[in-house]
C-alpha cells in the first residue's frame, strides 16, 4: 500500500509553524517512512499533481493568492488541517483587520520609518501580477471547509507529531497537558 | 449641586443602597441624569462615580442622556410581534420621525424597543411616559402623536378604562385584567385581614410548619419548597432578616402578578406580614417592576391602611414585639432581576448582577443579612394555607404539587389572560380552556422554559411532570417556529447582564447561527452545532438567565427538527459567506487598480 500523501502550505503566517513541524527533530526521519510529501515548501513541489490525503495550511488569508491556494488544497486534500493561531482565527495580521486598507498601505509604503524617504513618487504597488490584498484577513474555515485544527503559536512539535501520527493510523490522539498548554 | 437632586438624595438619607430610587427620583425630575448629576450623586453618597454610573447604565429605564419629552417603550416581545408590533412600530416612526433607538430631530419623542412589559394579553401594548397603553392600532399612533404634538399629555389620552380596580380613582389604567378563571386559592373568597387575626395568636414555628406541610412550592418557576426556604432563614442567628416579595414578573408571557397587584395587593401584603412574622423580619419589600409604576398610588394606599389598621409598624398585626413594615422598591428594567440574588443586588441599589451561590440569600441575602425571596402568588397561597390548613390545601392539585397555579396565557388564543387552575390540568385541556386557535406549539414557562409540540401536549401541568412559574404562549400553525425561537433568543441577548462570557458571546453566536439557517445558507452541522454549543450553556453560566438562554434553540430542535431541516441545503457541508469581489474591492480603490477575476 501507497503512503498517505501529505500536502503543506503557508499562507498569511511567518513559517513558523513550518519549523515547529521541522522541531520534530529526528522523528522526521520516522516521518519520512510514514507518509510521502505532495506540494509543500518543504520540498517545493509547486503544483499538485495528484490528490492528497492531508493538506495542512498555516496562516490565514490575507489576499487573493491566499484565497485561490487555499481553494486549491480544498479541492485536492481530502483532510485539511488548520495549523496554528493564524490559520484558525487570522493571528497577528489580523490586528490590520479594524485598520482601513490605504492606511496600512501609506503606512508600509509612504510613511513608515524604512520607506519614507525612499518612495518618493508616493507609489503604491498596483502591478497586475501582484496578488489583491483582501478587506480583512480571514480565518481559513470561514473561505473552505476545515476539518481539524491544531492551536497554538506555532502548535508544539508533538501537537503536530502526534495529530499526524493520529491521521495516518487512526488511532486516537495522544494529547497530553504539555503539549496543548500555552503558557 | 441642584437644589432638587440634593433634596432627592436627603428624602433617602443619603444612603448609597437607595440608589436605584434617587436615580428614579432624578430621572422624572430632570428626565435624565447626566454626569454632572451622576458625579454630585456620588459626592454626596460617598461613593466613585463609576459605581453611581455602572448604576445606571444597567436599566435600561435610566439614561445618561436626554431622551425625549414623550418616552414611547414599545414591547418587542414575541407575543407583541404576533399581534401585529412591526406596523405599530413603523406608524410610530413614520408620525415622529424618528427610529427605534433614538429621539425626534425636535426633541419631542423617543422610540425604545423594551422587553416584555407583562401586557402579553393585550398586545401591542406601549410605555408612554409612564402610561400604559394597550392594543394600539396604527390609527391610535397617528391619534397619540398628533395630541401630543397639540400639548396633551399621556394621561390625557386615557380613553377607556379597563375592569375592575384599573378604573379606581387611584390607577385610571386601559390595562384590563382578563381574569378568566378564578380558581380556590388565590382569588377564592377571602375577608381581609383574617389571616392577621389568626397569626396572632401563633407561633412563627407553626407557621412555617403548617407551610413545609402543604408542599407549597415557590412559583416563580423554580419550585423551591417555600416552608423550607424558611426554616433555612430562621436557622441563622443573625438578628436582622429581610423578607423581599419578587414583583419583577419579567418572563415574557407572564403578567399573572399584575392582576393581583392590581385587584388584591391586601392578599400579597397579608401574606408578606404572615411570612416576616415566621421568620422574623425587620423589614418587607416589595421589589415592583417598574413597568407597574401605574399600579404605585394604589399600592401605596392599601400599605396606608394597613398602617392605619394597626397590621404594619409597631406591634404590627397585635402581635407583640413584632416591629414590621413594607416598602416598595421599584426595578429599572431588566429581567435578570428577576434572579433572586440579582434583585436583593438590585434592592442596594447595585447592577442587576447575580450573586455566586453559596451562600443562599437565606443566609447571607439583603444587606448581606438573612433574606427570603418568594413570588408574588407563593406568598398569596400561604395566607390561605394558614387560614384553611395544610390538608386542605394538599386535596387539590398532583400527588407531588399540591395547590393551585396562575397561568398566563396569550398568544394564539381567543381568551388570553390569567387562569387559576388546580395543578394537573393537561396542556391540552389548558388549549381548549383558553380557546387556542390551531396550535402547533406552545412555549411553556417563558423563554427560559420548553417549547413543545403536539407530541407533548398530553403533558400535565404539575412538577413531576411540566413544570412551569405559569407563562403560555400558544403558537399557531402559521407562526414560523424558527422566527419564534429567534425573537426568544434575541430577549436573552438583551438582557444577558454580562458578567458571564459565555451568556455575553455565545447567545449572539447562536442567534447568527440560527440566522444563518433561517436565510438559507445553514448546513447539518449548524444544527448540531447549535445543540452541541447550546447546551453548554447550562453548565457555564452563574445564574438562570444564562443557563436557560439556549432552551428555546435546545427545546425547539428537539420537537421541531424538520422545521431546521427544511431550511438546510441537502449534501452541503460547507456554507461561506466570503465574496471575492466584495473583499478585493477597497484595496482596488485604493491603490487604482482593476479587479480581475
Amino acid at each position: 500500500m501507497s503512503k498517505p500523501l501529505v500536502a503543506t502550505t503557508s499562507l498569511a503566517g511567518c513559517f513558523g509553524c513550518h519549523m515547529s513541524l521541522l522541531d520534530i527533530d529526528d522523528r522526521i526521519l520516522e516521518l519520512i517512512d510514514l507518509v510521502d510529501f505532495s506540494k509543500s515548501p518543504v520540498n517545493d513541489i509547486k503544483e499538485f499533481t495528484q490528490m492528497c490525503d492531508i493538506g495542512i495550511i498555516e496562516g490565514g488569508c490575507c489576499n487573493s493568492e491566499n484565497v485561490h491556494v487555499l481553494k486549491d488544497f480544498r479541492k485536492n486534500c481530502k483532510i485539511l488541517v488548520s495549523l496554528g493561531e493564524c490559520a484558525i482565527m487570522g493571528g497577528l495580521p489580523a490586528l490590520r483587520n479594524n485598520i482601513p486598507i490605504k492606511e496600512c498601505l501609506e503606512e508600509a509604503y509612504l510613511k513608515g520609518p524604512s520607506t519614507r524617504n525612499a518612495n518618493p513618487e508616493g507609489i503604491l504597488p498596483n502591478d497586475e501580477e501582484l496578488p489583491i490584498i483582501l478587506d480583512k484577513v480571514y480565518p481559513c474555515h470561514e473561505i473552505v471547509k476545515i476539518d481539524y485544527y491544531l492551536p497554538g503559536c506555532p502548535p508544539r512539535a508533538d501537537l503536530i507529531w502526534n495529530a499526524l501520527v493520529a491521521l495516518v493510523t487512526g488511532d486516537e490522539m495522544k494529547l497530553p497537558y504539555e503539549v496543548v498548554k500555552f503558557d | 449641586m441642584n437644589s432638587q437632586v440634593k433634596s432627592i438624595m436627603e428624602k433617602y438619607g443619603n444612603d448609597p443602597t437607595r440608589l436605584m430610587d434617587i436615580l428614579r427620583d432624578i430621572t422624572s425630575e430632570l428626565g435624565y441624569v447626566s454626569q454632572k448629576e451622576s458625579a454630585s450623586v456620588a459626592e454626596q453618597l460617598k461613593m466613585s462615580t463609576v459605581d453611581v454610573e455602572q448604576t445606571l447604565s444597567f436599566y435600561h429605564f435610566f439614561s445618561e442622556k436626554p431622551k425625549g419629552k414623550f418616552n414611547i417603550y414599545l414591547n418587542d416581545s414575541l407575543v407583541a410581534n404576533m399581534m401585529g408590533r412591526a406596523e405599530v412600530a413603523e406608524a410610530f416612526e413614520k408620525a415622529t420621525g424618528s427610529k427605534f433607538g433614538g429621539v425626534s430631530p425636535d426633541g419631542l419623542f423617543g422610540l425604545f424597543n423594551t422587553s416584555c412589559i407583562g401586557m402579553n394579553d393585550q398586545e401591542p401594548a406601549a410605555i408612554i411616559n409612564g402610561v400604559i397603553f394597550p392594543k394600539i392600532t396604527t390609527y391610535r399612533v397617528r391619534e397619540l402623536i398628533k395630541s401630543f404634538r397639540n400639548g396633551k399629555t399621556p394621561n390625557d389620552m386615557i380613553n377607556s378604562y379597563g375592569g375592575g380596580q384599573n378604573q379606581s380613582e387611584l390607577i385610571k389604567s386601559m390595562v384590563t385584567n382578563n381574569l378568566n378563571r378564578r380558581g380556590p386559592v388565590i382569588f377564592g373568597d377571602y375577608e381581609k385581614g383574617s389571616v392577621l387575626q389568626k397569626i396572632a395568636k401563633m407561633q412563627p414555628k407553626e407557621i412555617i410548619d403548617e407551610v413545609k406541610n402543604s408542599n407549597l412550592r415557590g412559583r416563580g418557576g423554580a419550585g423551591f419548597p417555600t416552608g423550607l426556604k424558611w426554616e433555612f432563614c430562621t436557622k441563622s442567628l443573625e438578628k436582622t432578616k429581610y423578607l423581599i416579595c419578587n414583583a419583577d414578573e419579567g418572563e415574557p408571557g407572564t403578567f399573572k402578578d399584575r392582576v393581583i397587584l392590581t385587584e388584591i395587593p391586601h392578599l400579597l401584603f397579608e401574606g408578606m406580614i404572615l411570612a416576616g412574622y415566621a421568620i422574623g423580619a425587620k423589614e418587607g419589600i416589595l421589589y415592583l417592576r417598574l413597568e407597574y409604576e401605574y399600579l404605585q398610588n394604589h399600592l401605596e394606599n392599601v400599605l396606608n391602611r394597613f398602617r392605619e389598621n394597626g397590621w404594619l409598624g409597631q406591634n404590627a398585626s397585635g402581635i407583640k414585639g413584632f416591629n414590621y413594615d413594607i416598602r416598595i422598591q421599584f426595578g429599572a428594567g431588566a429581567y435578570v432581576c428577576g434572579e433572586e440574588s440579582a434583585l436583593i443586588e438590585s434592592c442596594e441599589g447595585k447592577r442587576g448582577e447575580p450573586r455566586n451561590r453559596p451562600p443562599f440569600p437565606v443566609q447571607v441575602g439583603y444587606l448581606n443579612k438573612p433574606t427570603v425571596v418568594n413570588n408574588v402568588e407563593t406568598l398569596c397561597s400561604t395566607v390561605k394555607i394558614i387560614m384553611n390548613g395544610a390538608e386542605w390545601y394538599k386535596t387539590m392539585g398532583t400527588k407531588e404539587t399540591s395547590g393551585t397555579k396562575l397561568l398566563s396565557i396569550s398568544g394564539d388564543v381567543k381568551y388570553p389572560g390569567v387562569f387559576e387552575i388546580e395543578w394537573g390540568m393537561s396542556v391540552r385541556e389548558m388549549l381548549e380552556m383558553s380557546g387556542a386557535i390551531d396550535p402547533i406549539a406552545v412555549q411553556v414557562g417563558g423563554p427560559s422554559g420548553r417549547l413543545i409540540g403536539e407530541n407533548e401536549f398530553d403533558r400535565t401541568i404539575c412538577y413531576e411532570d411540566l413544570p412551569t412559574g405559569g407563562a403560555m404562549i400558544v403558537i399557531g400553525e402559521e407562526r414560523n417556529i424558527l422566527q419564534v425561537v429567534k425573537n426568544f433568543t434575541e430577549f436573552f441577548i438583551e438582557e444577558s447582564c454580562g458578567s458571564c462570557a459565555p451568556c455575553r458571546y455565545l447567545t449572539v453566536i447562536l442567534r447568527n447561527k440560527l440566522q444563518k439557517i433561517i436565510d438559507g445558507k445553514g448546513i447539518a452541522q449548524d444544527i448540531n452545532d447549535l445543540i452541541s454549543w447550546g447546551t453548554q450553556m447550562k453548565k457555564a453560566n452563574r445564574c438562570g438567565l444564562g443557563q436557560t438562554a439556549a432552551n428555546p434553540i435546545l427545546t425547539s430542535i428537539e420537537n421541531f427538527r424538520s422545521e431546521y431541516e427544511a431550511k438546510i441545503e441537502k449534501g452541503k457541508d460547507f456554507y461561506s459567506r466570503f465574496d471575492m469581489d466584495a473583499a478585493i474591492q477597497e484595496s482596488c480603490r485604493a491603490v487604482g487598480r482593476f479587479p480581475h477575476a
